[in-house]
């Protein structure tokens, strides 16, 4: 209150702002660190060593996939000798021959891009798909909103192993990563589509939108600035968990013989199809790349768990 | 709870007619020859061809074909394969075993995954729901063909505790490590919402009104904590009932458990497209019709359910 203005005196019949500690709740403090829901995320994230394992794995498999003969130099397919058939470990081939006689650590490390690049292709494809669809039905409702969820149902009808077990049956000659990928992603997204739409129908009840609806932007343009940015947090922990998802649905189809061919790629499941024969004798050539795969599967799923725990305040609860 | 039942019913028929349309489109309105891309990578002879062109109606028009087939599909005629069996009596074979073999696994994922549930959530934090989630997490990542070599070889091969593979007519004590190998995935996934739920619903009020009037746990445990923490659990069994499928193709097929999943498995491996579209097509039915029972389960446990469009 300014000198200039008179001081009129009340009777007071409460106790002071000051008195009463009331202050302290609307008090703004200065030096508080900037916070949303990234940044209390990251703090939370980064305090976690499950997050520092799974993350250390992780770079460690892209390192891998990105420059497989920084690991190994022989090479996976080409130096096969029958008189290795099933052999031992030798000195620079660490873990035996497969009953082709070709190096197994060498396989290994080459099977790995393979892994890694089905997994994103898949992951961006369903985030893409389902993303889109999922937005478009959540945000503009109505019976667009009815047509996208009852087609997500259809696709969601089939488990997503068996739709691309029955696409790779039909493209058996023309089998590579983009195919696997699309047959594998062309039916996994309706997940992901229906929990961003529920998201988005959270969201679009938020006063932001309709300030930014009253202020007469356009809706697309409202849903893309305002209403996504605020609804992609859940499809970032599913599509986590999905990634490792993808990795083992194409292992399973390699292992199912409808997935890469052997000869091409290097794929853990053509490698454990391979050896399943000959487990009696030579377990070990099934328990490497079984481990590799069970591995990278693991490091992604937890560090999706990881980001649900600081994402999701109800996992959190849950913890 | 008849209005229920009618609208789930309505919804259920297109999904039904969508997923048969969808997978039937799949394999006949892809570039190239639908006959020819059924052979995979066999080269059929002339009269294969015309036998095959006669039999999918192929001088029809697509939706005609489409109704044909579906008309078929109803009346439970379900083609045959390469080598001229006919798939009814494939399934009319193996379907037995894979229902031992499925009910088996559900039965224990079911009791063990919510038990092991119900103690980790009621001790959260402790040893045990340390120990289980560590080993869900495991499990959730080894993929089911991995899961199985794993236990065929240690609990078949090395141990000898169980027969390694199963064969025609086994019994039921043969299909206990199958089935345990079917149901690990699930078995964690119901330990862990389990878990969750149970953690939820001690936090609820009716929980907290029934200790404040004074009953001792060993009622609001069964009756009021499990009780309601096993509607999610229900709910998700759909979604289970997707992972048993798949699990049992990989599964039967590497047990060799004579069920319909080994059959797919064997038609999947020799590339015989016409018996796997035939037993996927089934396989989507039966996914399309049990969660339709499980949605009704549903809305028979949690009146709510009904209510909400």
């Amino acid at each position: 209150m300014s000198s200039k203005n008179p001081v009129r005196t009340m009777p007071r019949y409460v106790a002071e702002v000051d008195e009463g500690g009331l202050g302290a709740v609307d008090a703004v403090r200065i030096g508080e660190r900037k916070s949303n829901l990234w940044l209390d995320a990251w703090r939370d994230v980064r305090r976690r060593p499950m997050f520092w394992i799974s993350a250390i794995f992780i770079v460690f498999i892209v390192i891998v996939a990105l420059f497989p003969t920084l690991f190994t130099q022989v090479p996976p397919n080409d130096e096969c000798f029958l008189s290795n058939s099933n052999g031992g470990p030798q000195p620079g081939h660490p873990l035996g021959f497969t009953l082709q006689g070709c190096d197994v650590y060498s396989r290994i490390i080459h099977g790995t891009s393979t892994s890694l690049s089905v997994g994103l292709i898949v992951t961006a494809l369903t985030i893409l798909m389902g993303v889109v669809i999922g937005a478009f039905a959540g945000y503009f409702g109505g019976w667009l909103d009815s047509l996208l969820m009852r087609v997500g149902d259809i696709f969601f009808a089939i488990p997503y192993v068996l739709a691309a077990v029955v696409i790779m049956s039909i493209f058996l000659k023309d089998r590579n990563i983009w195919v696997i990928s699309l047959a594998i992603g062309f039916f996994a997204w309706p997940s992901t589509a229906r929990i961003l739409r529920s998201e988005v129908l959270r969201v679009r009840q938020s006063d932001f939108v309709m300030a930014s609806e009253a202020l007469g932007l356009k809706k697309v343009r409202t849903m893309f600035t305002h209403v996504m940015p605020n609804s992609i947090a859940p499809v970032i922990i599913i599509s986590t968990i999905g990634l490792a998802g993808a990795i083992t649905a194409e292992a399973t189809l390699s292992f199912l013989g409808v997935g890469l061919p052997n000869n091409i790629y290097m794929s853990w499941g053509n490698d454990i199809a391979a050896a399943q024969n000959d487990l009696r004798t030579n377990p070990m050539t099934l328990i490497y790349p079984s481990i590799a795969l069970s591995v990278t599967v693991l490091s992604f799923i937890l560090l999706g768990e990881v980001v649900r725990d600081a994402l999701d305040p109800k996992a959190r609860a849950v913890r | 709870m008849t209005a229920y039942v009618i609208r789930r019913l309505l919804q259920a028929l297109p999904v039904f007619l969508g997923s048969t349309f969808l997978i039937y489109t799949m394999v006949f309105a892809l570039p190239g020859d639908p006959i020819l891309a059924l052979f995979g990578d066999k080269t059929p002879t002339p009269e294969q061809l015309a036998a095959l062109q006669e039999r999918f109606h192929l001088d029809q028009p697509f939706l005609a074909r489409y109704f044909i087939y579906l008309g078929d599909l109803l009346q439970g005629n379900l083609g045959t394969t390469f080598s001229g069996q006919s798939v009814n009596e494939i399934l009319a074979r193996t379907f037995p075993n894979t229902l031992r073999l499925a009910l088996l696994a559900i039965l224990i994922q079911l009791v063990f995954g919510v038990a092991f549930g119900l103690i980790a959530g009621l001790r959260k934090g402790g040893f045990f729901d340390h120990a289980t989630l560590l080993v869900s997490l495991v499990l959730i990542s080894m993929p089911v063909f991995v899961l199985a070599f794993v236990a065929q070889y240690f609990f078949g091969i090395q141990l000898g505790w169980f027969r390694p593979t199963v064969g025609p007519g086994a019994p039921w004590s043969d299909l206990i490590l199958p089935a345990i190998v079917l149901s690990a995935l699930n078995f964690a996934f119901v330990l862990r919402l389990t878990r969750a739920s149970v953690i939820e619903t001690r936090q609820q009020d009716f929980v907290r009104m029934a200790a404040g009037k004074g009953l001792s746990s060993r009622r609001i445990i069964p009756v009021h904590v499990l009780r309601n923490s096993l509607i999610p659990v229900t709910t998700n069994l759909a979604a289970d009932f997707g992972i048993l499928i798949v699990g049992a193709t990989v599964t039967e097929g590497i047990f060799n458990v004579p069920g319909v999943g080994a059959e797919l498995f064997k038609a999947i491996r020799r590339h015989d497209s016409p018996e796997v579209v035939s037993i996927v097509t089934i396989l989507v039915v039966i996914y399309v019709l049990v969660n339709l029972g499980i949605d009704l389960l549903y809305g028979v446990l949690d009146p709510r359910i009904r209510y909400v469009k």
